[in-house]
């Protein structure tokens, strides 16, 4: 054998046709289209095809997702650390190079954040690759998102054995029960969210879980606090807030909470690029912001007419201002890279803008009156998932509509010429 | 009067590699050839065997469910080769061509007094009547059929396609004497685009209603223009005929003589000197294809433009309703990290770390790559972009796929044929063969509802 000279490429290539038809064929192509794309040429239509496939619209959605990680990596740590200084009754300034991206933060993120990237990827990937020796397809790249979006919606301390049984769910029953990629109802990540929140309420919901090791040091003497904004907000606590946070905080991302939802800046940022590289729809992000900040303002507005007192148990969500809402908790991260998952939500553009509307609407409602929980951006994608197909339905029926008025003005001639002939000739004359 | 048409809805596909505006008279070949995959769903009943000898404008065969519509050689000369593929199907004939032609020919007859139904039989048996098509279904017209109105685009959008305003130029007396019988098939109207600037003869035509056509690829394609003039309801007919193949229905009327000559440009990255050729219908294609001269060994030759054409090979025949021959390289390599990497060298409709949008005018050399693997629908939303009829595109490919006869039928699939899903596919990040699945939900449908 000359294989020695021969190119990695080559080598590859030779690899690929052994595997040919064999079971693990599509594992070893899933290796080999991560290195190479394909040698693929058109069979059949248009005989050139545009630069873009699905790995590279997968790709660029991590790649705004990239900048959010790396932050949140900084962030567990250093809400870590300032949780244990304000249990000591230390004061602390945010100073982003004293404080904030330091090493000592980053280990932290280090030790908790990646193990979540590498369980979510590890166990999600591994059934993906049986599902498709399985079923003899292609491994789908749909995962790719989905492994990084979980871990930066969960709690920073949430188990990893946890994770590994929410993940293997949501894949299997959130996805691959449909027929994989592109089939799903459910938003995968989201899938496993909700796994996690209603299989282990008592872990996922609380003040305790969104710091790292408050949840371990809590009732001892060292007990630290990990109260997101809304937390403080759902318990009327809302001055205790403001001192802990300002608004910038809140903005830039300085707050506790699951750990890659906190930045609004880093998840803007992320938007703008996804709308620009016009791989996600602005139709959705648009019209849910205008949804959120609409309910946000109907909140508003009853507490200003009096409707609510202050010792309502919504006083404290409710007399949030309404543009808050966006920059504290999920909502600005669900309404980015949740909602507009392609294979789950609207698919027509009239569709999108009912469909984005109505996530930031009940976003920002189930978050003021869950009393268990004070978030709902998860609850409400997942909500619309399911009736966005019955959207689009109502506006493809509109184009039908259109169709058949159309069909009443139709001129149709009879197929029998002979009889026709004169008539038409007269009309011709 | 002309009523314009903008389309802002598309995308164009500059490719090097476009025929210069000159016409060479192209070598005449030994041996021409029909291929019976141009003639959709048409099965074909030879009239002559093996080894006889034919004239030009000769019939070959005819349509089995039509004896009267006749198809016919393009040459005179000897029957050669009837080429068969699985279960005897009729692939190709071919046509040994003879050193001196025998035209055969018809009495000529009187456009302008003739009546609608003679103009029918005459173009039947002249062999021009597969030059008609008609939508729904797009395939070749029923004589029977009275169409609501006919479209001709003589606008050409497609990427490297013929240009009509150059092609057609000195031909005002064929598109005439076409434009005349055709009017008496129709009691409605005959719609005739051109581009907004342009100087074509067909603008000067009587008897049509001309429509000035601006906007990217697809506003060329006749399909675009009827949906936004004049959009086909369920059981409408309309009638679609390209101007190339006006000139040899207006050239038999007025001559008697089926004459398959062509103007045919022959463009692509692969072709050393792009220009346009005067040939005939079924020839060779080498014959022309290395006068100009190939940079290249792993090409690959499309009848057709690269969108729409079909997948043919140098020693191949120019098809039936071809106006364009394009060769381009063949994409059949790896590339490493093709995945994730910039690209500045190919099209693209996103801005993913593709880089087209920079340079809208700039021209690419596009290969035959796929450029991904097949995957099921994921995103949405793109081919809307590129799509300006007044139809879900995705939704009625799903209703193909799925084989729902009332989806498809409401959501339009009686006014699109398998060229308006060119553009879409091109786009497609799933890398689905949209132009197929059209193909096969318009066939279905045609043979469940007649």
């Amino acid at each position: 054998m000359s294989d020695k000279r021969l190119t990695f490429k080559k080598r590859l290539h030779i690899l690929k046709h052994r595997f040919r038809g064999k079971k693990m064929a599509p594992a070893f192509n899933a290796f080999h289209t991560f290195l190479f794309s394909p040698d693929e040429t058109t069979h059949s239509g248009s005989h050139i095809r545009g630069a873009d496939d699905l790995k590279r619209t997968m790709n660029t959605v991590i790649m705004a997702l990239v900048p959010v990680l790396l932050f949140s990596m900084f962030n567990t740590g250093y809400q870590h650390y300032a949780a244990i200084d304000a249990a000591n009754g230390v004061a602390r300034e945010l100073s982003l190079w004293g404080n904030f991206f330091t090493w000592e933060n980053l280990w932290i993120g280090i030790t908790q954040v990646l193990p979540l990237v590498i369980v979510s990827y590890g166990v999600g990937l591994l059934i993906e690759f049986i599902f498709a020796v399985i079923k003899g397809h292609e491994v789908e790249e749909g995962y790719l998102v989905t492994g990084m979006l979980v871990p930066l919606i969960v709690p920073v301390d949430t188990p990893l054995w946890m994770l590994s049984v929410a993940v293997a769910f949501g894949v299997i029953i959130g996805k691959e029960v449909f027929g994989g990629t592109g089939m799903n109802i459910l938003n995968p990540a989201l899938t496993i969210r909700a796994f996690l929140f209603f299989a282990y309420p008592t872990w996922m919901s609380g003040d305790k879980v969104w710091v790292h090791e408050a949840v371990e040091l809590a009732g001892g003497p060292d007990a630290i606090s990990g109260e997101t904004v809304l937390g403080y907000l759902a318990q009327n606590r809302g001055a205790e807030m403001s001192t802990a946070y300002d608004t910038w905080d809140m903005f830039w991302g300085f707050i506790p909470g699951s750990v890659g939802e906190t930045s609004a800046f880093l998840i803007l940022l992320g938007g703008l690029f996804l709308i620009f590289s016009k791989i996600a729809s602005w139709r959705i992000m648009v019209s849910a912001v205008i949804g959120s900040l609409v309910m946000g303002l109907i909140f508003n507005g009853v507490v200003d007419a009096g409707w609510i007192t202050e010792t309502s148990n919504f006083y404290g969500l409710m007399s949030f201002e309404f543009w808050k809402h966006l920059i504290v908790g999920g909502l600005a991260f669900g309404i980015v890279y949740m909602a507009t998952d392609p294979v789950t939500g609207s698919q027509t553009n009239r569709g999108k803008w009912i469909y984005g509307f109505l996530i930031g609407f009940l976003s920002v409602m189930i978050r003021v009156f869950n009393p268990a929980y004070p978030e709902g951006v998860f609850l409400a994608i997942l909500l619309m998932n399911v009736f966005a197909p019955t959207i689009d339905h109502y506006v493809v029926r509109g184009n039908v509509a259109r169709r058949m008025k159309r069909l009443k003005n139709a001129t149709i001639f009879p197929k029998d010429l002979d009889s026709k002939e004169e008539e038409l000739k007269v009309e011709t004359a | 009067m002309s009523k314009d048409i903008r389309i802002k809805k598309g995308l164009n596909i500059n490719l090097v590699g476009a025929a210069e505006q000159t016409i060479s008279k192209a070598v005449l070949s030994n041996v021409y050839a029909i291929n019976l995959d141009d003639f959709h769903g048409i099965t074909p009943k030879m009239l002559v065997k093996e080894k006889a000898e034919i004239k030009a404008g000769e019939a070959l065969f005819y349509n089995k469910n039509r004896e009267d519509m006749l198809f016919v050689s393009p040459v005179s000369g000897e029957l050669i080769e009837i080429e068969r593929g699985a279960r005897r199907r009729i692939l190709t004939l071919k046509i040994l061509a003879d050193k001196s032609q025998q035209n055969l020919g018809h009495n000529v007859l009187d456009v302008s007094s003739a009546s609608s139904q003679e103009l029918k039989t005459y173009l039947l048996k002249g062999g021009c009547w597969p030059f008609i098509k008609q939508r729904p279904y797009d395939i070749i017209a029923d004589p029977d059929t009275i169409p609501k109105a006919i479209f001709i685009s003589g606008h050409t959008t497609a990427p490297l396609a013929a240009d009509y305003d150059f092609v057609l130029q000195g031909k005002e007396n064929e598109l005439q004497t076409a434009i005349t019988a055709l009017g008496k098939m129709t009691p409605g109207k005959i719609h005739v685009s051109v581009g907004k600037s342009s100087s074509s003869p067909l603008a000067g035509l009587n008897g049509i209603e001309l429509h000035k056509v601006s906007g990217p690829h697809p506003a060329g394609l006749v399909g675009t223009q009827i949906n936004k003039i004049d959009p086909i309801n369920k059981r409408e007919i309309v009638w679609t005929v390209t101007p190339q193949d006006l000139i040899i229905i207006g050239e038999l009327l007025l001559t008697g003589i089926f004459n398959p000559e062509r103007i045919v440009a022959l463009a692509g990255s692969c072709i050393k000197t792009p220009k346009y050729y005067k040939t005939k219908i079924g020839t060779e294609i080498s014959t022309f294809l290395y006068a100009s001269g190939v940079n290249s060994d792993d090409f690959r030759v499309i009848n057709g433009d690269v969108l729409t054409g079909a997948k043919s090979k140098p020693d191949g025949y120019l098809g039936f309703y071809n106006t364009t021959v394009t060769a381009i390289p063949e994409g059949d390599d790896y590339e490493f990290f093709g995945w994730n990497k910039p690209i500045f060298n190919k099209i693209s409709a996103t801005r993913a770390l593709t880089f087209s949008w920079m340079q809208p005018n700039k021209k690419y050399d596009l290969n035959t790559n796929t450029n991904g693997e097949h995957r099921a629908f994921v995103v949405t939303g793109m081919y809307e972009k590129v799509f300006p009829m007044d139809i879900y595109p995705l939704q009625l490919l799903k209703a193909c796929m799925v084989k729902d006869l009332d989806e498809m039928e409401q959501l339009g699939l009686y006014e699109v044929a398998p060229e308006d899903f060119s553009l879409t596919e091109f786009v497609c990040i799933s890398k689905q063969p949209h132009q197929q699945i059209i193909r096969e939900g318009l066939d279905l449908l045609h043979k469940e509802i007649g």
